[in-house]
């Protein structure tokens, strides 16, 4: 950790290491420490009237793991997948959920003052599931808080997907 | 060195636990006037470990009552009190109270001092009267216990004192133990002279700082009893060389021979106690032999119990994890293997049929770690039907058979609940009283049988009573009343025994504290249908009934048939299958526009296509292509829709909540042999959806 704060010239607490992916033409950044693996794409099992988002689960040696279309999640349109698709395994609070990408990129170091808040953006955009915009070598990244994106994604919620 | 004794408290509570049980189960096998000396030292034993842990522990309170209670036991255990039932009685609820204690210490709660308080006295007040027993004279004359130590209440014809070797073995230091400590305690009995032997003492070179070398020779000046001299060095019990003698007056009573004969006919301790003065003689070296018999007496105790560890259940559950994934892998090899030609593919797939049998035994052997046997529920009945019958005036037998017949932990942490209520049940309504039992030519004892068995990969738990039996035109008739049985309807026995199941039902006249509230039977039915299981009555008036309850082994692993709808490939549990058939057009009539429904003999039974309630491609939608499923639930029978029948296997059931959510119509999900996931249908799920959907169906053609 010597060199990444000799390069930032930051104490070494303050700053994060994110797994940065590509996703519709943009840079996104996900916290590496919830990151548990990068795995290509396999075929899934649809739930039954599962939202949209949710493309279904798989076996990820011995647990049973849903798999959802980041891109969808968003708000954009959907890409047919293919043997290039890349799934990251995210595990937060001990769940474990695939989340499908373009491309994986880097992971890159910021510190705490290269990450600025997410500027309100009124009723155009729901911003909560955003971190911050990460800046380096000019440039820019959305960095994701996984905990809350997928909390909105009522996965933490008890209530069965199918109860009407 | 500093220990964080608190991460031993789960392990003491546990244990403690468990060693309750064990004390309980003994005392109830105690019987009057019979002092089985194997029985009084379990529960003396239990008592001892108990006081030595919540002590070590510091819960003080718990020791101080342990300690009193041991007391007592000693008595017994030495042949000076008589075992009879009020004191059976009153150690049974010191057990209760020591739960408690426990318990709530566990929870970090006050304890019920004022209970406590009240039992602990009593016990005293036990202890005060003169023991009943003359098993041994010297107690006809002997003082009355001085309570809290009467452990050391010296007999009156006095044994002026004790000559004692003591020679540490080789682990005693390692195992926490500390000579000072034991002679410090020993102190306490009376004036003692030490002698401390350095003799052994190695060159310093050669010291093993962790084997103490000392040995000691202490001459108690005290008229003590041998027993309370030996619970001194109990924790020490076969990592040392102990021997004792008397001395003084003690020596010259010939009654102490006889004496000693008795006890030792009554403590197994107590012969390897004679042996090691002998072994002490024999060697002087009190280093790396330990005296044989007490090796041996050591091992035989550990081998009692079985030689088992604890290990978490979800290493366990890991385990069972990586071997599913394993057998997986293998069949994926098998299938790259099967196309293969040539002299060295046959030798691979033998190789891999090999591998096979291998996956299976494994897997078979990691899902027994998670078996126990029902003893471990069948345990707590002796004492709750010996209490019941006393409080409802009945006398009951209650027999245990197939006791080591073993389930999954978490099928028997289930069962439990579901089967004290059928007991109880059993003893309120079933058995009659002595009295009725004799008019009408039974003996006065009722018997309650208790039987676990294993039948066709399930297993079968059974009570039975030989009580009045089931009043079938009584349940009619309530029925009726409460409109469950419309008044013309005839049932078949079956299905008026059934429903006593329902919600609310009760024929009882009384409503005890016991039962006959109505709750309960409809609890212990939906208790066993959520383990996969099923109940049965069978009974006959005036003999008695039997509740027969079939059980899966496990919870992990359910028996499925795999059926396709398109390309997606679901799990029926078998349970839930009635039959399979090929629809003919002639058996179907439609209702409406959606609605069919499809004869099935006398009954209709509503359509259930799987590809329209799950929304998936299905291969076919014409009913007389695919194959129709009878399944049933909660009495509820459909016709499930698919396009064809797979294989019968059995599968490892994965929770979709974990990492997801549950989903109604699912009750999991399994890993298939190619690595891919299928969901388990669960079929009273797959109906309620379907009903509400024609529900929903129906209001909004009404609305249209």
């Amino acid at each position: 950790m010597i060199g990444l704060e000799k390069i930032h010239g930051n104490d070494s607490d303050d700053n994060r290491q994110f797994l940065t992916f590509r996703l519709a033409g943009e840079e996104y950044g996900v916290g590496i420490l919830s990151v548990q693996e990068i795995r290509g794409w396999s075929a899934v099992t649809a739930i039954p009237h599962a939202p949209q988002w949710l493309l279904g689960v798989i076996n990820l040696r011995g647990v049973v793991v849903p798999i959802i279309d980041l891109r969808v999640r968003l708000g954009f349109q959907r890409v047919e997948t293919s043997d290039s698709t890349v799934v990251i395994i995210l595990n937060v609070n001990a769940r474990v959920v695939g989340v499908v990408v373009d491309a994986v990129s880097d992971v890159i170091t910021l510190s705490g003052s290269q990450i600025k808040p997410p500027p309100s953006l009124g009723h155009h955009a729901n911003t909560s599931h955003i971190i911050g915009f990460g800046t380096l070598d000019d440039r820019m990244r959305i960095l994701l808080d996984v905990e809350r994106l997928l909390a909105a994604t009522d996965l933490a919620v008890a209530s069965p997907i199918l109860q009407e | 060195m500093t220990l964080d004794l608190a991460q031993f408290h789960e392990t003491f509570f546990a244990e403690s636990f468990e060693a309750l049980d064990s004390m309980e189960s003994a005392l109830l096998k105690l019987s009057a006037g019979d002092a089985d000396s194997e029985l009084v030292n379990t529960i003396f034993r239990v008592a001892h470990s108990i006081k030595g842990g919540s002590a070590t522990f510091g819960f003080s309170d718990i020791a101080a009552f342990t300690h009193t209670l041991e007391t007592l036991l000693d008595q017994m255990r030495s042949g000076k009190r008589r075992v009879d039932a009020t004191l059976v009685d009153t150690l049974l609820r010191s057990g209760d109270v020591m739960r408690e204690m426990l318990g709530a210490t566990q929870q970090k709660q006050p304890t019920d001092k004022a209970r406590v308080a009240a039992l602990h006295a009593e016990i005293e007040k036990i202890m005060a009267t003169p023991a009943a027993a003359a098993a041994l004279p010297a107690s006809a004359h002997g003082a009355a216990p001085v309570p809290a130590a009467p452990a050391h209440t010296p007999d009156a014809d006095a044994r002026s004192g004790w000559r004692i070797q003591f020679a540490p073995g080789p682990k005693l230091l390692r195992h926490g133990n500390d000579p000072a400590r034991l002679l410090r305690e020993l102190a306490t009995l009376g004036p003692c002279v030490v002698r401390v032997d350095a003799k052994f003492i190695p060159p310093l070179v050669d010291l093993d700082p962790e084997v103490c070398r000392f040995t000691w020779s202490i001459e108690l000046q005290a008229p003590v009893k041998e027993a309370a001299i030996r619970s001194v060095f109990d924790w020490v019990e076969g990592e040392c060389e102990l021997s004792l003698e008397a001395f003084g007056a003690a020596a010259t009573v010939p009654e102490a021979a006889p004496a000693a004969a008795t006890a030792s006919s009554v403590t197994p301790p107590i012969p390897h106690l004679q042996e090691e003065p002998r072994a002490a003689e024999a060697t002087a070296v009190p280093t790396a032999s330990v005296a044989p018999p007490a090796g041996g007496a050591t091992t035989g105790a550990a081998s009692t119990d079985g030689g088992s560890i604890r290990v978490g259940i979800e290493k366990i559950d890991e385990l069972l994890n990586s071997v599913g994934e394993l057998v997986i892998t293998q069949s994926v090899l098998s299938q790259l293997a099967a196309p293969l030609t040539g002299h060295d593919a046959e030798e691979l797939r033998n190789a891999l049929g090999q591998l096979e049998r291998h996956m299976r035994s494994l897997q078979e052997s990691v899902m027994r770690v998670r078996m126990l046997p029902i003893s471990v529920v069948f345990n707590r009945f002796p004492r709750l039907v010996r209490d019941l019958g006393q409080r409802l005036g009945k006398k009951i037998e209650l027999r245990l058979l197939g006791e080591a017949t073993e389930l999954d932990k978490t099928v028997l942490e289930k069962i439990g609940d579901p089967l004290v209520h059928l007991v109880r049940n059993a003893i309120d309504h079933g058995i009659e009283t002595p009295e009725a039992r004799l008019a009408s030519g039974k003996s006065a004892h009722g018997f309650i049988e208790l039987n676990a068995y294993h039948k066709g990969g399930n297993v079968v738990v059974e009570v039975t009573d030989d009580g009045g039996g089931l009043r079938r035109e009584r349940i009619l008739a309530k029925a009726r009343e409460r409109g469950l049985v419309g008044p013309e309807e005839e049932l078949s026995e079956e299905r008026i025994f059934n429903l006593i199941f329902a919600p609310g039902f009760s024929t009882a006249d009384v409503v005890s504290d016991v039962s006959g509230r109505g709750v309960g039977m409809d609890v212990v039915k939906r208790n066993i249908n959520e383990l996969g299981g099923h109940v049965q009555i069978h009974s006959s008036a005036g003999k008695g009934s039997t509740v027969r309850i079939r059980l899966p082994l496990t919870l992990a692993i359910l028996d499925g048939q795999l059926a396709r709808v398109g390309s997606e490939v679901y799990v029926v549990p078998i349970v839930s299958i009635v039959e399979t058939i090929q629809v003919r057009q002639e058996l179907v009539s439609s209702i409406g526009a959606r609605a069919q429904v499809f004869r099935l003999r006398d009954d209709y039974l509503p359509i259930v296509r799987l590809y329209d309630l799950f929304g998936v491609e299905p291969q076919h939608t014409d009913l007389l292509d695919g194959l129709l499923m009878i399944v049933e639930a909660d009495g509820n029978r459909v016709g499930l829709f698919v396009d064809e029948l797979m294989s019968q296997q059995q599968v490892v059931i994965k929770s979709l909540e974990s990492n997801f959510r549950p989903v109604v119509g699912l009750q999991g999900a399994t890993m298939l042999g190619d690595g891919r996931v299928a969901l388990i249908l669960d079929i009273p799920g797959v109906i309620a959806r379907f009903q509400s959907q024609e529900a929903r169906r129906k209001s909004a053609q009404r609305a249209a």
